[in-house]
């Protein structure tokens, strides 16, 4: 990729080598009317009106390539001809509803039939019977879709669940005539709009992670969200800025609020948006918007034996769902009054990130979401990557499906998303306990041998062996015969018998005995028979790597030696290493608060358990906003601080009014945006100065990322062997979430509200003879629970999983930290 | 006959149709002004207006509308308080929800809420205007899709409350009237130009 020099419509502009030319000039702010093309996804060639002329052929701006020197013409009278009747074959038996479409006016049917100035019909064809249907969260009208096809292309391209594709539309033809007096780009287009529709690929409904990003991409209001559908008209709301409050992506979007009703004028959230171009959400993200704690008051009396509360106290619980700003208000108070700052899963983030560093050389991991999109090598470890963190496995299916990428991803829980990304994706379900044998595992196949520890090297080289194997070679033989041919002898006129050598190659199967080189790492993480050839094969051409690291290492007994092996990986391996943090704000708490292992004797618990809580979940001793009620800034995966906005009202006590009774000072939370520790990465900026949004050219301009410190080293780059004794065997369930769900808050959400249970796979529950429903008692060393069992689809294998979102059942106190425990689940 | 008077022209000239009024010179001194007044005091005008009304008085031929017995007709074009009208064959509501008229409206006074019905249709379940914030512009009517929200001839706006007028109940056509063929289609702000047919383009159709 190198820049280069394109003309379009006589302005020079720079871009890189191989960039389409529709990219470029959107970047530039050139306009190319195109409908059917998202950035980051594939061309789909559906709609056709992207054409443009460049060096007088004309192509199609959303997947020809810039070359140095182009001379690319935007509109010929061609082109205006085409793109005309395009748009009338899109309005072709479009009904004409758009009072009532949902889409109301954000549409870009609407858009481009104006813009190009359809004002008459040329075309006509019969109409087909199109029944609307519900899939659940999404209702797809296939009356209004014109077959763009960006649902399909966004599935499978960005979200990985290829939950989509085009059926039989079972029309009538076109008529011929047609096909002599009408452009000819605008005949193929309608040609293919006219023979298909878009159906699950499930059948009535769809079966995928619900992400909604079908209707987020779709450009009429053929896809929507069940929800909102007839609700309100786009128009009517106010957008608010925000960033996703529910897990470490820090996605951005926008809250759509507007008056709940005539009787209500309370403002209320209708639904989320997104920058679908630049940015994708979950379905936790799209659907979890209305998890507010609407406090209309000021409760003096609770605010009262708040105070009296923080003075009796010596400790302060809480979770990482909290802004940078909160963080920093309870490390000043625990500077004044040295509080305990109890949050488990923070400080076990932070451990390992010391621990990282004490080899990498710097603070923060080297790697963000970015760098997985562009990769061509995707691993991921220790992390149920769908649930963990949605916007990291849609980086990697990115990835594999845009740069014909290969990825591994080691996970004791199988998981059929995963799967279902690529063909060039393997799984490898190693035991519990063994996540350092995949560590090892890169280190071993990607280190630089030259420059790694020696001990290290000879270490892995212990697993090396050579053994004789059997392989199978097709050889090219050369087998010379004797061939008698009968010749006619030309000047006698008689047929002769001529003997003649002919050389000829055969193909030939040779079994052949050689030495190949077994690692023994393969067999102990249980990665097939198979998987040195898979891996020769994947690592064909690939360029750029990219390791994810997840939580199941930061709670894994050896958590230092995992951090220092991921050390290893981004010092000595061409991976870039991005960690992917807890919940929404772990790496911002982690980077501001000095974190306590051990509670006190009285304990305030902020959105968890306490002798005196602050819940923004409601039914606490004291109210305190939801993240969607704050401004506040949030540190993402990409060690990004993203600003975010209060969509909604909050009337109560907020933290700072508490901290400001304890003695600090600030009249809003957001006066201490510019206090986070610059020592840690942060900048000293106003919250009111950071930016919120995207580029045209795709750039991200939000808020600023952290400056990755360098810390000094002291040159021991020992680490410790891992004990292949340890891989737990037997019955073992996990501590994850399932898809749509990150904590209390996304249960809260009128659309994701569910209870939790027992999540099991198919085929578990038909190995255990348990249905949906039942009720298990699930014991472990730690403790014992009865809960219900439930299906979950997106699993597969002998795993099951206890979720941490529903705060009925405290999954946390069966394990002891590490996310697998051994267990015994009886039917009860 | 009509006559059109060259108005635009404002420059007085010959042939503009403006021309300067004789107007007497305002009286200077004291003594003037009182002689002024003396003059119209004294003039006999006075007599002249109340002989008209003796005069019509006794003839008993009085022109006066006797409201509230009687009220004049209005113009169509005249805005009065809105109504929202039915469709005359099935009875079901004009409006559809598109929210025009909520967005169009320059005092912002008009809100509705909507939801999904047991049909799949649009349904309105709420409509109100604020009267007290309305200015009658009538641009709800006119950009009014469907003929739904049109301002009726109810001119009387005396009530205890505003809102009287404007909850959707009383606003829509009762069922009972629409039967008796009493909903009133207005030719005012908002319907069809007259001779609208002649401007649309057909669009084909293949069967």
């Amino acid at each position: 990729m190198s820049d280069i020099t394109i003309t379009i419509d006589g302005r020079e502009i720079r871009t890189q080598e191989g960039e389409y030319i529709l990219n470029a000039a959107r970047s530039n702010g050139i306009f190319i009317p195109a409908i059917c093309y998202l950035t980051r996804c594939s061309p789909t060639l559906a709609c056709r009106i992207c054409l443009v002329e460049a060096d007088g052929k004309q192509v199609y701006a959303c997947n020809a390539k810039a070359k140095e020197g182009m001379n690319v013409t935007t509109t010929t009278p061609n082109i205006e001809a085409e793109r005309r009747a395009i748009m009338e074959v899109y309005d072709v038996n479009h009904p004409l509803e758009c009072g009532v479409c949902d889409q109301s006016g954000e549409c870009e049917l609407q858009n481009y039939t104006l813009e190009i100035g359809v004002d008459a019909q040329s075309y006509s064809i019969k109409d087909t019977h199109k029944p609307a249907q519900d899939w659940g969260f999404i209702h797809y009208d296939p009356a209004l879709c014109i077959m763009c096809e960006r649902c399909i292309t966004v599935c499978k391209d960005m979200i990985g669940d290829a939950a989509l594709s085009t059926v039989a539309r079972g029309s009538d033809a076109i008529e011929a005539e047609f096909k002599e007096t009408m452009p000819k780009d605008a005949y193929a287009m309608w040609n293919k709009l006219n023979k298909s529709l878009i159906a699950p690929n499930a059948g009535d409904t769809l079966d995928c992670t619900n992400c909604g990003e079908c209707s987020a991409v779709c450009p009429v209001g053929a896809l929507v969200s069940s929800d909102y559908q007839y609700t309100s008209n786009a128009w009517e709301h106010q957008q608010i800025p925000a960033t996703c409050a529910h897990c470490s992506a820090g996605c951005q979007l926008s809250y759509d609020i507007k008056h709940t009703s005539i009787a209500n004028p309370e403002d209320k959230i209708y639904r989320v948006k997104n920058e679908w171009n630049y940015v994708s959400l979950c379905g936790a993200g799209r659907y979890g918007y209305d998890f507010e704690n609407r406090v209309a008051a000021k409760d003096e009396a609770a605010f009262e034996a708040a105070v009296a509360a923080f003075k009796k106290a010596d400790t302060i619980a809480f979770t990482s769902t909290i802004t940078n700003e909160e963080a920093l208000i309870l490390q000043k108070l625990k500077a004044k009054y040295g509080y305990r700052l109890i949050n488990e899963e923070a400080r076990v983030f932070k451990n390992f990130l010391d621990s990282y560093s004490a080899i990498s050389g710097q603070k923060l991991y080297g790697g963000d979401l970015k760098q997985v999109h562009e990769a061509d090598f995707v691993v991921s470890i220790g992390s149920a990557l769908k649930t963990d963190n949605p916007n990291a496995r849609f980086a990697m299916n990115n990835a594999l499906s845009m740069n014909k990428g290969a990825g591994l991803y080691f996970h004791p829980v199988a998981d059929p998303v995963i799967q279902g990304m690529s063909k060039n994706v393997t799984q490898i379900q190693h035991a519990p306990m063994m996540e350092e044998a995949a560590l090892y595992l890169i280190l071993d196949l990607f280190g630089d041998k030259a420059a790694m520890p020696s001990d290290l090297v000879t270490y892995l080289a212990g697993f090396h062996s050579t053994k004789t194997v059997t392989v199978e070679e097709t050889v090219d033989e050369k087998v010379t015969e004797t061939v008698v041919k009968k010749v006619l002898n030309e000047e006698t006129g008689v047929e002769e018998e001529v003997s003649e050598e002919v050389t000829k190659t055969l193909k030939k199967k040779v079994s052949k005995e050689v030495d190949v080189d077994d690692n023994a790492l393969f067999g102990l993480l249980n990665a097939g028979d198979k998987f040195a050839e898979t891996l020769e094969k994947y690592l064909a051409k690939k360029e750029k790597f990219a390791l994810m690291v997840g939580p199941d290492l930061y709670t894994h007994p050896n958590t230092a030696n995992c951090a220092r092996l991921v050390g290893l990986i981004e010092k000595y391996t061409a991976f870039s290493v991005t960690m992917i943090p807890d919940l929404s704000n772990t790496l911002g708490v982690a980077m501001i608060c000095d974190l306590d292992s051990a509670a006190g004797s009285y304990s305030i618990g902020y959105n968890t358990a306490g002798d005196f809580t602050l819940s923004a979940l409601g039914g606490g001793d004291l109210d305190m906003p939801a993240l969607n009620q704050q401004e506040g800034t949030l540190t993402g995966i990409d060690k990004r601080v993203n600003p975010t906005n209060a969509a909604l009202t909050y009337g109560g006590y907020v933290l700072n009014d508490i901290a400001n009774a304890l003695g600090l000072s600030a009249r809003y939370t957001v006066e201490y945006t510019k206090q986070l520790p610059v020592s840690a990465g942060f900048k000293a900026l106003e919250f009111d100065t950071l930016p919120n949004h995207y580029t045209n050219s795709g750039e991200e301009v939000r808020g600023y990322v952290m400056e990755n410190m360098a810390v000094t080293t002291n040159g021991d780059e020992s680490v410790a062997p891992f004990d292949a004794e340890a891989a737990v065997c037997g019955d073992v369930v996990y501590l994850a979430n399932p898809v749509l769900q990150f904590s209390a808050f996304t249960a809260r959400a009128h659309q994701l509200q569910s209870s939790g249970g027992l999540y099991a796979s198919a085929a578990y529950m038909a190995a255990n003879g348990l249905g949906e429903g039942d009720l298990v008692r699930v014991k472990t060393e730690k403790g014992q629970m009865e809960v219900k069992v439930i299906a979950d689809g997106k699993i597969d294998g002998n795993i099951p999983y206890l979720p941490t979102f529903d705060s009925s059942i405290n999954s946390d106190a069966l394990f002891d930290g590490y996310r697998f425990a051994t267990v015994s689940i009886q039917k009860v | 006959m009509h006559h059109e008077e060259p108005f635009k022209d404002r420059n007085v000239s010959e042939n503009s149709a403006y021309y300067y009024v004789d107007i007497e010179a305002y009286p200077e001194t004291g003594w003037d002004k009182f002689k002024q007044v003396v003059k119209r005091t004294f003039s006999g005008e006075l007599f002249v207006g109340l002989w008209v009304v003796l005069r019509e008085m006794i003839k008993f031929d009085i022109h006066t509308v006797q409201y509230p017995k009687e009220k004049l007709p209005i113009g169509p074009r005249y805005r009065a308080v809105h109504k929202l009208l039915r469709l005359w064959e099935s009875g079901y509501e004009r409006c559809i929800g598109c929210g025009l008229c909520e967005k169009i409206c320059i005092s912002d006074c008009i809100r509705m809420d909507t939801r999904i019905d047991e049909n799949s249709r649009k349904e309105v379940t709420e409509y109100s205007i604020n009267l007290g914030r309305c200015i009658f512009c009538g641009y709800c009517a006119e950009v009014c899709p469907e003929l739904a929200i049109v301002h009726g001839p109810r001119y009387e706006n005396a009530s205890e409350q505003r809102a009287h007028f404007v909850i959707k109940d009383d606003m829509l056509t009762p069922l009972d009237l629409l039967k008796a063929g009493e909903q009133a289609e207005y030719p005012g702000f908002g319907a069809i130009i007259p001779g609208s047919d002649a401007s649309v383009k057909k669009t084909p159709l293949a069967y």
